[in-house]
């Protein structure tokens, strides 16, 4: 059975369809990537997935996480879910943690909240535990650090910490390499590949490469749409959608159209 | 840390000897002199010269400021030229009745603004915050001796379940200090809260917006969850300001509910001795304005540090 079945996915806002007939499924151990332009409804399905839409958006059809409708499922019943069953890593690893807060205890609160540790010692212990998991140096001390005093690599390390404390079914990850200089995501990536062997994996990018060395799977967004889907392999080399074939054709650094210029995206 | 205390009580210190010189520099250039305005135009030469060497106004200015400094430091302001009183205790009487009617009215505009400004956040798309946003709106507008008048109306003169005014000594008779505190503390209360309650509700609503808020929710806290452990720490440090910036204002600001009330404060008293040009007794009050100013930023600026650690000195 599959970890995550969306299944004929709408969001708007208002008149505006952000998301129109999203379908697809992860199973478990799956690592899926979800590829597309800026504003091609990736991050609004991700939000959906985490029933974290904000007000003015909203969603219908079906998303199950292990058979549990995620659509229209009582605030309550969902915040039992995420940050157990599922949880996500952000894009912005200088802003996603309270800064008023040490690290360690960031960690900890997540195992307390679903009570996956007895007590508070244990939570804190286990958050040692994992800010070693995700080498940080000197994670005791890293524990007791506030967010400032960490770079953006490590800002990151911890927010993967927090997502995979209760190993959950599903973790979502958008772009959380994009704001991470090139040998810290090479880092980063690594972790997550290492640390996410039963899980699902639903990855959100715009780098194809990362694609290639994260997923088996990919699929591809489009205004709001999934235009084509498939293992890697088969849609890099013989993309389908013409979209697709761009999109690869701009990833391509050595060709260039016929002004001289790499190649780009062009809507029409 | 410490090294960060240690240099901000230093400054503290720095800043309130320096306002002493200032203060006093103030008062010894006004024109007229204390003693001529306390003998009247009829004064003969000597008598004038008696008094001012009573007044030890005919010594040299910086022998005139130790003597004045010396005094302070030990609780000792000298006496007043007008009523030949001696102006510590009576100071210290006067800012007693001020800091209780401003320490409760604080209280009471902390205790409104920060659920009322919290709630008018969270909900500022639906119909409840925004009432709650335009009465604050309303409450801000209203003046403070306006909501004593209003007050007295109700609970003292049809309902007289309070006093309309005056002043019972915490220590003579408590249950009566308390009954004769609450009708000017919730006046000036009220009409803080309102302003304060715009202020929270403000920084909350920048707070709402945070990432880490929603990497909150995404570790499973609900949204009220979410925005007390998370949120309002860090919406803390706008507030905390305006509430320095309140506290201030109202030792003196006070002076108005505090004349609809009956009541013998600091203000009162700093109004008194002007009308009477009691430059000694002036000098006393403002002296010790300038100081509890300077209290309220230095415990202000403490304070950040306890919110905030990207604001400690490591």
């Amino acid at each position: 059975m599959s970890v995550l079945t969306v299944h004929g996915l709408n969001v708007s806002a208002g008149d505006a369809e952000l998301v129109r007939d999203v379908s697809f499924t992860i199973g478990k151990g799956e690592r899926v990537g979800l590829i597309g332009e800026s504003g091609s409804g990736k991050s609004v399905t991700a939000s959906a997935v985490m029933g974290l839409l904000s007000e003015e958006l909203t969603a219908s059809g079906s998303i199950t996480l292990n058979g549990k409708q995620i659509v229209g499922m009582p605030e309550r019943q969902l915040s039992r879910l995420r940050g157990r069953d599922m949880s996500m890593v952000f894009q912005e690893p200088m802003t996603a943690l309270n800064p008023a807060m040490q690290v360690g205890k960031q960690v900890a609160e997540v195992m307390s909240l679903h009570r996956t540790q007895p007590d508070r010692r244990s939570a804190r212990a286990a958050a040692v535990d994992l800010l070693g998991r995700v080498r940080l140096p000197d994670p005791q001390r890293a524990a007791k650090s506030y967010p400032h005093q960490l770079s953006g690599g490590q800002r990151q390390r911890v927010m993967l910490a927090i997502a995979l404390a209760n190993n959950p079914s599903l973790l979502i990850c958008d772009e959380p390499t994009t704001a991470l200089d090139v040998t810290v995501q090479a880092q980063i990536l690594d972790l997550i590949l290492a640390n996410t062997n039963d899980s699902a994996l639903l990855f959100i990018t715009h780098d194809l490469a990362v694609v290639a060395t994260v997923c088996e799977r990919v699929l591809v967004m489009y205004n709001g749409r999934i235009v084509e889907s498939g293992l890697v392999r088969d849609v890099f080399t013989a993309p389908e959608h013409r979209y697709t074939r761009q999109l690869l054709a701009s990833s391509d650094l050595e060709a260039t159209d016929e002004n001289g210029r790499l190649r780009t995206v062009s809507h029409d | 840390m410490i090294l960060g205390i240690a240099r901000r009580t230093a400054i503290f210190l720095v800043s309130v000897l320096a306002a002493s010189i200032a203060v006093f520099l103030f008062m010894a250039v006004l024109p007229g002199d204390p003693a001529q305005v306390a003998l009247g135009i009829n004064a003969t030469p000597e008598l004038i010269a008696r008094t001012r060497a009573e007044f030890g106004t005919d010594r040299p200015l910086t022998t005139q400021y130790f003597d004045w400094i010396g005094g302070v430091l030990t609780g000792d302001f000298g006496r007043s030229y007008v009523t030949r009183d001696l102006i510590g205790p009576q100071l210290a009487d006067r800012l007693g009745v001020t800091l209780w009617l401003v320490g409760a009215a604080m209280v009471i505009a902390v205790v409104i603004a920060v659920p009322l400004g919290s709630f008018a956040a969270v909900r500022h798309r639906k119909v409840s915050g925004t009432v709650i946003s335009g009465a604050s709106q309303l409450g801000v507008a209203v003046p403070a001796f306006l909501a004593g008048i209003l007050l007295v109306q109700v609970f003292a003169v049809q309902w007289r379940l309070l006093p309309s005014g005056g002043w019972t000594p915490p220590n003579q008779d408590f249950g009566e200090f308390l009954r004769g505190l609450v009708l000017p503390a919730l006046a000036l209360g009220l009409v803080q809260g309102a302003v304060l309650t715009r202020y929270v509700r403000s920084a909350v609503l920048d707070t709402l917006r945070e990432d880490y808020l929603r990497t909150a929710r995404a570790k499973g806290l609900m949204p009220g969850q979410a925005l007390v452990r998370h949120g309002l720490r860090n919406a803390a440090v706008p507030v905390v300001t305006v509430l320095g910036l309140q506290l201030t204002t109202l030792l003196i600001g006070a002076v108005v509910v505090e004349r609809v009330f009956v009541l013998p404060g600091l203000g009162s008293m700093l109004l008194d001795a002007v009308a009477a040009r009691d430059l000694l007794t002036v000098q006393g009050i403002v002296l010790v304005l300038v100081i509890a100013a300077l209290l309220v930023n230095f415990l202000v600026d403490l304070l950040y540090t306890v919110i905030d650690p990207r604001l400690r000195r490591s």
